[in-house]
């Protein structure tokens, strides 16, 4: 391992299956210590892509590393730097809790390990379910030994295929506080989510897929800049609005109006001619663009 | 640095021992009813070889026929179920090596086939008398056969990727080789032709060799089985080594 190498390389990767080019050409270098987002729509290939760097899947050409080490040619060194939560809501109803922990920390060679699994149940609130068979488990708890799972060889590195998939908000929040210490601890993550707020308050960088190429990649403050729609919702005492407005002010279902802008000086307009129409607004709410925007737009875009 | 190894073989143990009623007391239990009906309707008829009664003929057979299927039901079994619920993952994301992947999965298989024999072998004392004058013959066929089974079982659990399709495997080849290899006859009581066949059957050299170690009699020279069984071994053990070198079905 080299002391400049990114915690994740990956370059000109491709993959096919049959019809479908699920990774056509992917290059991406994630630094040490980073928290990085990819998002994408569902058949993106994100989770083709960490399927390659977790060695679940092979690339048809390309190159693909973790802390440095080749994912197939140095497979044990790349393996043994990556801890991946797996999509899917697995478990192996053969064991309890502490005995799942065990036996994945002893496939990565660690023997006497229960210091560490004990402090990782503890931080996953898993201490009262340690004897309890894991299809005993509920839905979150199942989510969050997968976690568990995943970090128990200590990686530098780990992988999130979107963790907070059917998860209530309390998992979700504590889960979030576990990985966002991690990470403030040198870990680095890479995580893959549907929710996009997840992605805008946690990731430093996102990169974004589609049809198996990276269509945006920046940090997250310079794509929320990309896109300048604002939206204002206003409450009005009157049934109308001037003419001029008629075609840019919608009106929602529970009588409020809403305008899309770019300038606050169109705002600043749409005020003066409500004055001087006599119309008086009751209540305005406004909205920044969020990342919700930025993906829809460059998706549509792209 | 240590290797996951021991972990997935000592996963694999405890797999089955957690469901011991099914994996090992289930089919000593069935190798006793065989050996109740079938020694109690030709005890009194059948002699296959001269001074052998027809129950310490079968015993040897039953013990073998047992630790062939359990051998094979351990890491089939396991895989299929690993692959269907999906937590094969776990064994796939660790920096193993395809190697210790096999060696794992057969040592457990093994494990799992000799502990059955020796309880079915224990139950079937109070029926036969105990003999044993060639107990290295014994180990070797014993171990080759868990083995063979094992490893095929790897086979058949990476290639089915549903569960009729591994009973498929069960019943169409694992079974019939079991029961049509001299394991309730000696093939010599066979016609010509279907001596022929039982002589082609793998499994026939390992039910014929493991009962020359407990009556010191057998249709074929053990020597002769020993070399079968190991080409048979090697050639299987290639078979997975290389669909598990190449991710076949499971590294896609």
């Amino acid at each position: 391992m080299s002391l400049a190498s990114p915690a994740i390389h990956v370059s000109d990767l491709r993959k096919r299956f049959r019809t479908t080019q699920a990774l056509d050409g992917v290059s991406l270098d994630i630094q040490p210590g980073e928290f990085f987002g990819l998002l994408g729509p569902n058949g993106a290939g994100k989770t083709t892509l960490i399927s390659i760097l977790a060695g679940l899947a092979r690339a048809d050409s390309g190159h693909a590393a973790i802390m440095g080490h080749d994912v197939v040619r140095d497979y044990r060194q790349a393996r043994r730097a990556l801890g991946v939560v797996p999509q899917e809501l697995v478990y192996d109803p053969f064991f309890n809790v502490r005995e799942t922990l065990r036996i994945q920390s002893g496939y990565f060679g660690l023997r006497h390990n229960d210091g560490w699994i004990d402090e990782i149940m503890h931080h996953l609130d898993l201490v009262p379910h340690a004897d309890k068979n894991t299809q005993s488990l509920s839905g979150g708890m199942k989510r969050r030994l997968l976690v568990a799972q995943a970090l128990v060889h200590k990686p530098p590195v780990i992988v999130l295929d979107e963790p907070t998939a059917g998860v209530d908000v309390d998992l979700r929040r504590s889960l979030w506080e576990f990985i966002s210490r991690l990470n403030r601890e040198g870990h680095t993550i890479l995580l893959t989510t549907h929710y996009l707020e997840e992605a805008e308050a946690l990731c430093g960088r996102i990169a974004m897929l589609k049809s198996g190429r990276i269509v945006a990649c920046d940090t997250t403050r310079n794509l929320l800049q990309l896109t300048n729609e604002h939206c204002a919702q206003l409450r009005l005492d009157a049934e109308a609005v001037p003419a001029a407005w008629q075609t840019r002010l919608l009106r929602d279902a529970d009588g409020c109006w809403r305008i899309n802008f770019s300038e606050y000086l169109e705002l600043e307009t749409l005020l003066a001619d409500l004055r001087s129409a006599d119309v008086r607004v009751l209540e305005m709410r406004l909205q920044e663009p969020d990342l919700e925007d930025v993906f829809t737009d460059i998706m549509k875009r792209t | 640095m240590m290797t996951g190894l021991p972990a997935l073989f000592y996963k694999e143990l405890l797999r089955f021992w957690k469901v011991v009623v099914q994996t090992v007391v289930a089919p000593v239990v069935t190798a006793l009813l065989y050996l109740l009906i079938f020694s109690h309707v030709l005890e009194a008829h059948v002699e296959v070889y001269p001074g052998v009664s027809y129950t310490s003929f079968l015993v040897p057979g039953l013990v073998m026929m047992s630790m062939l299927q359990n051998a094979f039901s351990n890491s089939s079994s396991s895989l299929i179920q690993s692959k269907m619920t999906g937590n094969i993952v776990f064994v796939l994301l660790p920096p193993l090596s395809y190697l210790e992947f096999f060696l794992a999965y057969l040592g457990a298989s093994i494990l799992r086939g000799l502990i059955v024999g020796l309880g079915v072998w224990a139950v079937t004392l109070w029926f036969a008398p105990w003999q044993m004058p060639h107990p290295g013959w014994l180990l070797a066929y014993a171990l080759l056969a868990c083995a063979i089974m094992g490893a095929l079982g790897i086979v058949a659990g990476i290639w089915a990727e549903k569960y009729d399709q591994l009973a498929a495997f069960q019943n169409f080849l694992i079974l019939p080789l079991t029961f049509l290899s001299g394991v309730f006859y000696s093939i010599h009581s066979l016609p010509p032709f279907w001596q022929a066949i039982s002589h082609a059957n793998p499994v026939f050299y390992l039910i014929d060799g493991f009962r020359y170690a407990f009556v010191g009699q057998s249709d074929t020279d053990p020597w002769l089985g020993l070399l079968v069984a190991s080409a048979c071994f090697v050639a299987i053990s290639a078979l997975t080594l290389a669909l598990l070198k190449s991710g076949y079905k499971l590294r896609y």
